[in-house]
């Protein structure tokens, strides 16, 4: 090894947070020292120069996601953060396991709130959660979904606290987003930085696709012998248009848009050259409020008239099914422990973070005398808006959220601030902590399979924990190590001296 | 498992058939651009220039972006204007909506080159259509084109959306050299001596060279080949790439494999259409087309043209309705020119 330059290690330091590379970890099989050793070789300038090529890769590969403000439309890419992310095969075990009961729970949920509702009768969460949320689809009481399965597709944000614990922040349960970066990410790294991963022990993410087209040829109406599946986006304009062209390429299927859909006797056709033909399961990528503009939004163009009827009558398969956002709100989610108890009669494999419910008097008095300890979060939002971290507020800043907490209490939750874990990143100062999640992806049809790995999203910005992508959040590959790969680290790996161990 | 019907979806046809259009139409937009140059009369630059727009039919679109018929603003009209529905980068604009629809079909590497040649020649700056740069911008549009030709043949699945995608490229490919034998036409200067003969070939030759067909036509010319042989190789040779004939030969053989191979129905007015063209072009010689008025003729060409491909829109692609016709060309993706 030829160490022209000192080592990029040399001055990182994850202060109090978990590190997810050089934090001690049973089970590592030498893969974070031989990442060190073989970043020190490579080299700062290199690192950077081939890491600012891979991103001109993506730039140029169109694996960009739309960001839209008053006038313009511009294509970003999300940031690649060239050191990857390594999860131990006994971590992942915890992991998989805990997203797999979560699913379970998510669809138990599901099928008792539109079939009575026991679970809200014995008293375990209250109805007006329910039955008053915005999300929830009258539509769906006493309607039969295959397998019982209502969300086929299932993205959990999970992050890690100091002590290096898992635990659930989030469950994404209507169009989880992110997978194709996932895939995308370990492509990149396998062109960009074929040294760093040679002879690495990981598990593969390339079988995505022919899950999910599994699992939508399992759930398509009972009896069709090769039932055409569909991926239904908004299009070409939709932000994460790239992620949809990804999923249909990855299954071979049609990415259709609602016009190239029609209802007529309660089926669904397609438009082909050849005339009309039939479908039989949709994968939507669009919002139950756009799917019928005659059932829903009157005003929505992205969907298709008729689409709600056909589905009821059974002749179409909806993934996810409508209706599912009840059961991934954010008041809901503070339930989540006891609702895994309640069906399961098991403890959650992956605990929640403390959520305090400010719709309850009890929840509210407390998030409103510690707002400056705690993080508050509004309850029908995504993407990392309308967040307040109490510790990182001005004053202003919290006056605001007192001022909507009291005008409209029900709207939030509040959870302690997570000392979430980091992973070193590359930044202009050289390699430094960064707090980062991860968001696995769960497919289901009559089997819930997970994705090794996900989507480890990580806060570019110093000391930043929001690791949305629209609000400068990156991503890095996620290594999953594989027990059964027998094959040991190359030489290399082997710690360099004192330095690398 | 590899015998899964795969249907294609009628907006799919129809992106294949007009990003393959918008692209030709860059292609030969390079090559009239630099036979134009080529063309410039010293001292009469801008009457050289303003017969581009006329061959184009752009006279109005050009008058409605307020330019002066001058060399600088046809140039810029058709190189850098992206507010000219015709000019080079809003056909690559428009090729790339296209495209980008058709990411989930197409290969990876024909996005890629087309999203990053787009990228290039929509930042064209204006010092580049100055002297012998035009010029070698020209060779760079082609060369752009051409690699997604090349890397289109390499890569693209050839089912029936292959045959759409040919038969835009061919009616639009077609349609300009009936446009490159024009621009001759506009500029042609009546009968003279020898000398003015020999100036005539000169230009001729020129067509030629911008239609890459210059060295084909010297291999098969006679001796004493005339303005008129020119003309009957550019409109009927059957081994040039470029000439009428040959391209609406490939057009009928397309159609044929839509009906026979991918049994769909109603390429019937289509091949009538065709058949229709190539009676024109074979049905009599060559000069009596001239002598009659090439002009004319290439105009009915054209016409003939814009007609089949509305034969092919209305069997194939008219299931295709869009309720929010926001695409970019939208429901201009019927547009033609003249």
């Amino acid at each position: 090894m030829h160490l022209t330059q000192s080592d990029p290690f040399k001055n990182y330091d994850p202060g109090p947070y978990f590190c997810e590379l050089t934090g001690p970890r049973a089970g590592d099989r030498g893969t974070g020292a031989a990442i060190r050793s073989r970043i020190a070789t490579i080299g700062l300038d290199a690192l950077r120069a081939r890491a600012t090529a891979a991103e001109t890769d993506l730039i140029n590969l169109g694996i960009t996601f739309t960001v839209y403000s008053q006038a313009t439309a511009i294509d970003r890419i999300l940031p690649f953060d060239c050191i990857p992310r390594v999860l131990t095969a006994a971590e992942w075990r915890q992991l998989e396991a805990g997203v797999k009961q979560r699913v379970a729970a998510l669809n138990a949920f599901l099928h008792d709130v539109y079939h009575g509702g026991k679970i809200v009768k014995d008293g375990v969460i209250p109805g007006e959660l329910v039955f008053g949320n915005a999300n929830y689809r009258p539509e769906m009481v006493d309607f039969p979904v295959r397998f019982g399965t209502y969300v086929h597709i299932c993205g959990i944000d999970i992050v890690r606290d100091a002590a290096g614990d898992f635990m659930v922040l989030e469950d994404n349960a209507r169009t989880p987003s992110g997978v194709s970066y996932v895939v995308e990410n370990r492509h990149l790294m396998s062109r960009a930085f074929p040294d760093l991963m040679a002879g690495m022990p990981l598990r593969p993410v390339d079988d995505y696709g022919r899950r999910l087209l599994s699992a939508m040829v399992e759930i398509a109406p009972e009896g069709v012998d090769n039932p055409q599946v569909v991926l239904l986006s908004p299009g070409i304009y939709n932000s994460a248009y790239f992620e949809h062209v990804f999923l249909a390429r990855e299954m071979g299927v049609p990415l259709v848009e609602g016009p190239d859909l029609e209802v007529a006797d309660d089926r669904v056709w397609m438009r082909t050259t050849a005339g009309r033909r039939p479908v039989h399961t949709i994968y939507r990528r669009i919002g139950d409020d756009f799917l019928d503009p005659t059932v829903f939004r009157p005003d929505s163009m992205l969907g298709v008239p008729g689409l709600i009827g056909a589905w009821r009558k059974g002749n179409v398969t909806l993934a996810n099914a409508v209706g599912t956002g009840v059961a991934d709100d954010k008041a809901v989610y503070a339930y989540m422990p006891r609702i895994i108890k309640y069906y399961l009669d098991e403890d959650a494999i992956l605990p929640n973070v403390e959520t305090h419910i400010c719709r309850e008097p009890e929840g509210l008095a407390y998030t409103l005398d510690r707002l400056d300890q705690l993080v508050v979060k509004p309850v029908g939002e995504s993407g990392g808006y309308g967040i307040t971290i109490g510790p990182r507020a001005s004053k202003a800043e919290l006056d605001a959220a007192r001022a909507a907490l009291i005008a409209d209490p029900a709207n939030w939750i509040s959870q302690p601030v997570i000392s979430l874990s980091v992973a070193p990143t590359l930044t202009d100062q050289g390699v430094r902590p960064r707090h980062l999640d991860l968001r696995p992806f769960a497919v289901t049809g009559r089997d819930t399979w997970v994705l090794p790995g996900g989507l480890s999203r990580v806060a570019l910005k110093e000391g930043s924990l929001v690791v949305n992508s629209s609000q400068g959040g990156g991503s890095k590959d996620t290594w999953v190590l594989d027990d059964d790969l027998a094959t040991d680290m190359p030489q290399d790996a082997a710690p360099s001296g004192g330095e690398g161990a | 498992m590899t015998s899964r019907e795969t249907p294609l979806l009628a907006r799919y046809a129809e992106g294949l058939f007009w990003m393959a259009r918008y692209l030709e139409r860059v292609e030969n937009l390079a090559r009239l651009v630099d036979v134009t140059q080529g063309f410039e009369t010293p001292g009469r630059e801008a009457e050289s220039w303003f017969s581009l727009v006329r061959i184009n039919a752009d006279e109005e679109g050009f008058a409605r972006r307020g330019l002066a018929p001058g060399a600088d603003e046809v140039k810029h009209f058709y190189l850098l204007d992206q507010g000219n529905p015709t000019s080079i980068p809003a056909n690559l604009e428009a090729a790339r909506t296209n495209a980008r629809t058709l990411r989930p079909l197409i290969s990876t590497e024909m996005w890629m080159q087309l999203n990053v040649f787009h990228r290039d020649m929509t930042a064209i700056s204006p010092e580049a259509l100055q002297g012998d740069r035009l010029s070698r911008l020209c060779v760079r549009v082609k060369e752009g084109v051409q690699a997604h030709t090349g890397i289109t043949e390499g890569t693209f699945f050839r089912d029936e959306g292959w045959c759409f995608y040919q038969l835009g490229r061919l009616i639009e490919r077609a349609d300009q050299t009936t446009r490159l034998l024009d621009i001759r036409y506009h500029l042609l200067v009546p009968q003279a001596g020898e000398e003015r003969r020999v100036a005539e070939l000169t230009q001729w030759f020129s067509v030629l060279r911008a239609a890459a067909g210059y060295h084909a036509f010297r291999r098969v010319a006679q001796p004493g080949f005339t303005p008129t042989d020119v003309v009957a190789f550019l409109l009927t040779d059957m081994a040039f790439p470029r000439s009428v004939a040959l391209c609406v030969e490939q057009m009928e053989w397309l159609l044929g494999q839509l009906r026979g191979r991918y049994k769909l129905r109603g390429t019937v007015p289509a091949l009538e259409r065709v058949e229709e063209l190539r009676a024109g072009l074979t049905g009599r010689p060559v000069e009596s087309l001239v002598s009659d008025g090439l002009h004319h003729f290439l105009d009915g060409v054209q016409r003939d043209l814009i007609m089949l491909a509305a034969e092919i829109g209305t069997a194939f692609f008219r299931d295709w309705r869009p309720l929010a016709d926001t695409a970019a060309g939208g429901q201009g993706q019927s547009q033609t020119q003249g």
